[in-house]
């Protein structure tokens, strides 16, 4: 089967001063799948990302995604790509000065004709749909702990139902259980929706619960990209450490005892 | 009824018009639904109807929308209805908030100054290299700015001044005028205001991004004090450079002054120092420079004040440092008017 490529990197090269972060990095996304994005740190995971949604131009190269080209396109075919997309980030990035709920329905409001109360049903399904209790739609995103701040941020990132997800670290500083959760929530998600994630992550538990593929950056490219099992047989000092590790072990024992 | 082509957010508003046509209970036929989001799901969830022929991913979402359907959540409002007495209250809380405020600023001062006599016991716990830095930051780098602004100030007076006094032929008097004024008062007040706009909303910032990454907090839990670590270098950088900030700023003034009183009244340089030395004295720019350490210790005190509150969020940081500046301006002319009431009382 040859799934459809949604998001196409062809010769990235992403430079700051001197240091080199990619140099003729290419990566193919399918649609419909999870891709999970590894790394050391420093090795550029967050900068494809950004580069990918556009936060970033990158130095050379060519990303198109669900058709666009993205670094050429007009600013109105940008948007039009953006709004095809949703971005959790790290730590949420929640607007500090709105509520939960108007987090949630910001992006419905920006870019979407919908009626105020269809809206707010909306972000409350949202909002309830990631696993936050009713009343957080009230509170202020100073007044969320760590996790609820992420959950707000990934609410607000399905608020538009996009086609690609892009999640940054979505279970860093989450304890255990709400970590499995957000797995299972995201499987959910992806099998109702047809959601292609690309998923940047050092949790080997999410790699092996939710990821489809598993791409490994390293030497400024994509050193290799396979399912878990076949990461395993890669013959990289890395990328063998990183998946024959005793955290490792332990996540592909759990998976294999369930 | 049977609904054709995608179910989605775009076009929900279309299908709850259907829905609303047809009978409550009649089930839905999703066999030709070529699209369906979460929001046509949580339409069909929350419309209570029979599905048919929803395919396997579909029902998985429609489960999974049903699930998560909240019970009916009554939003907060945002802002209360307002009653005839809300002003009344304003004013009740804003009298309160504000003392409340004043105690928490003393309070503020208190722990400074006892910090302060505890250096003075160990003077060797002064962050020497935080002082110079900030001498850098608030002081050197201050001075083509505070340099500039006297010397137009200066010009400015000297313009005006002999204006007026060419009137009755007292050109010469414009000396005196420059002289008087600015060394007196406008260098040392003008760059305090400067460096107040400068420098308390930078302490504000750097103090209250620090809070809010959590960094006054890493200090604290290291054992060390903020107020020590943070506060009282810039407290002492700004002490030491504001006099000679005002100093530089005198400088120029009377430099910007004298060159428009040659050009405009024919003053010439030698006579502007004859003048200056025979009628002002040394003791007008003492006068006005014995002010910029109380000022200095104003601006550092509020601009680090306001940075150790910084809540949170981004707004408050914004809010804080605006805040900031202005309360730093408006207690530098306070003082300077009560120093001048001073001065005046003791005949200086």
């Amino acid at each position: 089967m040859v799934a459809e490529t949604v998001i196409a990197i062809r010769g990235l090269t992403n430079r700051f001063g001197k240091t080199v972060v990619h140099e003729n990095l290419s990566l193919d996304v399918h649609r419909g799948e999870v891709l999970g994005v590894v790394g050391a740190s420093g090795s550029g995971k967050s900068v494809l990302l950004r580069s990918i949604v556009g936060l970033m131009a990158p130095s050379a190269g060519q990303i198109t995604m669900l058709g666009t080209d993205v670094l050429g396109a007009s600013a109105a075919d940008r948007a039009a790509v953006s709004v095809r997309t949703g971005v959790m980030f790290q730590d949420g990035a929640l607007f500090s000065a709105l509520t939960v709920r108007e987090n949630v329905e910001a992006p419905m409001r920006e870019r979407l004709s919908v009626d105020a109360v269809t809206r707010r049903a909306l972000a409350d399904l949202r909002i309830a749909m990631v696993g936050l209790p009713a009343r957080a739609g009230d509170l202020f995103p100073s007044a969320l702990s760590g996790g609820m701040r992420k959950r707000a941020g990934l609410a607000r990132a399905l608020s538009l139902d996009p086609e690609i997800l892009f999640l940054d670290e979505p279970t860093a500083g989450l304890d255990p259980i709400s970590a499995s959760a957000f797995d299972t929530l995201l499987n959910s998600l992806r099998t109702s929706l047809g959601l292609t994630v690309f998923l940047v992550t050092h949790d080997l538990d999410t790699l092996q619960a939710t990821c489809d593929r598993i791409a490994v950056l390293a030497d400024r490219r994509v050193l290799a990209t396979g399912t878990m099992a076949e990461m395993r047989d890669v013959d990289d000092a890395w990328v063998r450490s990183y998946f024959n590790g005793p955290r490792a072990h332990a996540a592909l024992a759990v998976a294999g005892s369930s | 009824m049977v609904i054709c082509g995608p179910v989605t957010l775009a076009n929900i508003a279309d299908i709850r018009t259907r829905f609303e046509q047809t009978e409550a209970t009649a089930p839905a036929d999703l066999s030709a639904v070529t699209r369906l989001d979460t929001a046509g799901a949580w339409l069909l969830a929350s419309s209570g109807r029979p599905i048919l022929g929803a395919t396997d991913a579909q029902s998985l979402l429609l489960a999974a929308v049903r699930d998560a359907l909240p019970p009916d959540v009554k939003a907060a409002p945002r802002k209360v209805h307002h009653r005839m007495a809300d002003p009344l209250a304003g004013v009740g809380i804003a009298v309160g908030a504000h003392f409340a405020a004043v105690a928490q600023g003393l309070g503020f001062v208190g722990i400074v100054v006892a910090r302060l006599a505890g250096l003075l016991v160990r003077p060797w716990r002064l962050r020497l290299t935080s002082v110079v830095h900030h001498m850098q930051q608030v002081g050197l780098n201050a001075v083509p700015i505070v340099a500039l602004m006297g010397f137009l100030i200066g010009i400015v007076l000297a313009f005006q001044g002999a204006a007026q006094l060419r009137q009755f032929g007292a050109e010469v008097f414009v000396v005196d005028l420059i002289a008087v004024s600015i060394l007196r008062e406008l260098g040392v007040l003008l760059t305090a205001i400067i460096v107040a706009g400068r420098s308390a909303s930078a302490f504000t910032a750097a103090i209250g991004s620090m809070k809010m990454r959590e960094e006054i907090d890493a200090i604290r839990v290291l054992g060390l004090d903020p107020i020590e670590l943070l506060v009282l270098p810039r407290l002492l950088a700004l002490v030491i450079v504001l006099p000679i900030l005002g100093f530089v700023a005198d400088l120029s003034g009377l430099f910007g002054g004298g060159l428009m009183a040659w050009t405009e009244l024919g003053i010439s340089p030698s006579q502007f120092r004859t003048r200056l030395l025979a009628d002002v004295g040394v003791a007008q720019a003492l006068v006005g420079l014995s002010k910029a350490p109380v000022f200095a210790a104003i601006i550092a005190l509020v601009g680090c004040y306001h940075g150790l509150q910084v809540k949170g969020d981004a707004e408050s940081l914004g809010m804080r440092t605006s805040r900031a500046v202005v309360t730093a301006i408006f207690l530098v002319i306070v003082t300077d008017a009560l120093f001048s009431v001073f001065f005046a009382v003791w005949g200086v």
